[in-house]
């Protein structure tokens, strides 16, 4: 694998992470986190729509006039969010309707608009596919993270099993109720940053 | 009644911002100082008001099952709901769009002080937010008016509030690896935590 490829793969997952570094998508990866299933089915939908969206767009870069590309890639982007939407309701009705509004809304997610405008309108479609990959994998791994603390200290449970019983099931664990609540998640996401630009110094801002 | 209720709702315990996660991205990116966040909270209270009913009169008259057979019978079968998403973020973009040139054309002012925000906000999750959960709870025409202002109005007073606590936080000696994102992050947490004491109210 040569220098280039890598650096597009690895990098998004920590340097330049899109949800802790570039500040993209934060809403969902806060909201659907409650429960590490419904993180990972959100996972598994942007990567699909990212990974298609940056290849389409990539392909189409050389047509697409400058005064109307946000349209040209909200059409896109909206048009792969409908289907993402149609299959979920079709084989995952369970956790579409846990999802509620945020499969929708992964059409203004700023990460898939942000990939578009800043890699794939500039680069071939294999590179800008393995830019879109790379970078869902690095919004998984924060999705993923904030859903287990969430699920775990929350409700004592990993993917719907108990691990630490809880005192309404019976047994010992106090649930910690605000890990539930929305403040919760926005102090599991600090504690990350604090945590990821402590190991990596590089990465600490001048001001507040 | 029942509108100041969910503009009550909208505002706190229901807050776009602090409670939904929705225009995350803006939410943190422009609050740095209180000038540009009341910018954009007003432009947001403004899209939000004119987008949210305009959405519900498309999805009550053309989009969910049944709603065309006001044109002829033969329709009242069709079911365009799939087409929710884009037909939202179309109005929405458009809307933006034609804001934009009225506010250039009849308020040069107040086109100064919203300047580079009113696009961005094409693509701020609050606003195809808000229309989401209007179609999901099914608000008729007047209910989604008052809706789009009652979230408008909290997100403007979350993003004001946040941007006045970061304007004072400039002065404080934060930990290296807290500073900036981390630090907004965990205001932004207790922020939240504040903004609940709203919840279980009822007008």
């Amino acid at each position: 694998m040569d220098k280039e490829t890598k650096r597009i793969l690895l990098d998004p997952l920590h340097l330049k992470n899109p949800i802790t570094l570039q500040v993209l998508g934060i809403c969902s990866a806060l909201a659907v986190t409650t429960k590490l299933e419904t993180a990972l089915v959100m996972s598994a939908a942007l990567t699909f729509v990212l990974t298609s969206s940056n290849t389409v767009i990539s392909l189409l870069r050389n047509r697409i006039p400058g005064s109307i590309r946000i349209i040209t890639q909200l059409a896109i982007i909206a048009s792969l969010v409908i289907v993402a939407d149609q299959v979920m309701k079709a084989y995952a009705f369970g956790v579409y309707k846990q999802l509620s509004v945020f499969v929708g809304l992964i059409i203004t997610n700023c990460i898939v608009m942000g990939r578009a405008e800043a890699f794939a309108m500039a680069n071939p479609p294999l590179k800008s596919a393995l830019d879109g990959f790379a970078n869902s994998m690095g919004y998984a791994a924060i999705l993923l993270y904030v859903g287990f603390f969430r699920e775990l200290f929350g409700s004592g449970k990993i993917l719907g099993f108990p691990v630490l019983e809880a005192t309404n099931a019976g047994g010992w664990y106090v649930p910690n109720g605000l890990l539930v609540l929305s403040p919760g998640a926005f102090f599991l996401i600090g504690l990350l940053i604090w945590v990821q630009r402590s190991l990596s110094t590089e990465l600490v801002e001048e001001t507040n | 009644m029942e509108y100041v209720n969910i503009i009550v709702k909208a505002v706190g315990p229901e807050n776009m911002a602090l409670a939904f996660f929705l225009g995350m991205c803006s939410f943190l990116a422009v609050s740095k100082k209180v000038d540009t966040a009341m910018g954009l909270g007003l432009a947001v209270v403004f899209v939000l008001t004119i987008v949210t009913p305009i959405n519900s009169i498309l999805f009550n008259y053309l989009l969910k099952p049944g709603a065309m057979a006001w044109a002829s019978p033969e329709l009242a079968e069709v079911d365009l709901s799939f087409l929710g998403f884009i037909v939202y973020i179309a109005t929405i973009a458009a809307v933006v769009q034609i804001v934009e040139m009225a506010i250039d054309r009849y308020s040069p002012t107040l086109y100064g002080a919203l300047g580079v925000f009113l696009p961005l906000i094409a693509v701020n999750c609050a606003i195809l937010g808000s229309s989401l959960f209007m179609v999901q709870r099914e608000y008729d025409v007047g209910e989604s008016l008052a809706y789009g202002f009652g979230s408008g109005v909290g997100f403007w007073l979350a993003m004001i509030a946040l941007a006045a606590i970061r304007e004072k936080l400039k002065y404080s000696n934060v930990p290296p690896g807290l500073r900036g994102l981390g630090i907004t992050f965990i205001t932004t947490g207790l922020m939240a935590m504040g903004f609940m004491i709203f919840g279980g109210i009822k007008l």
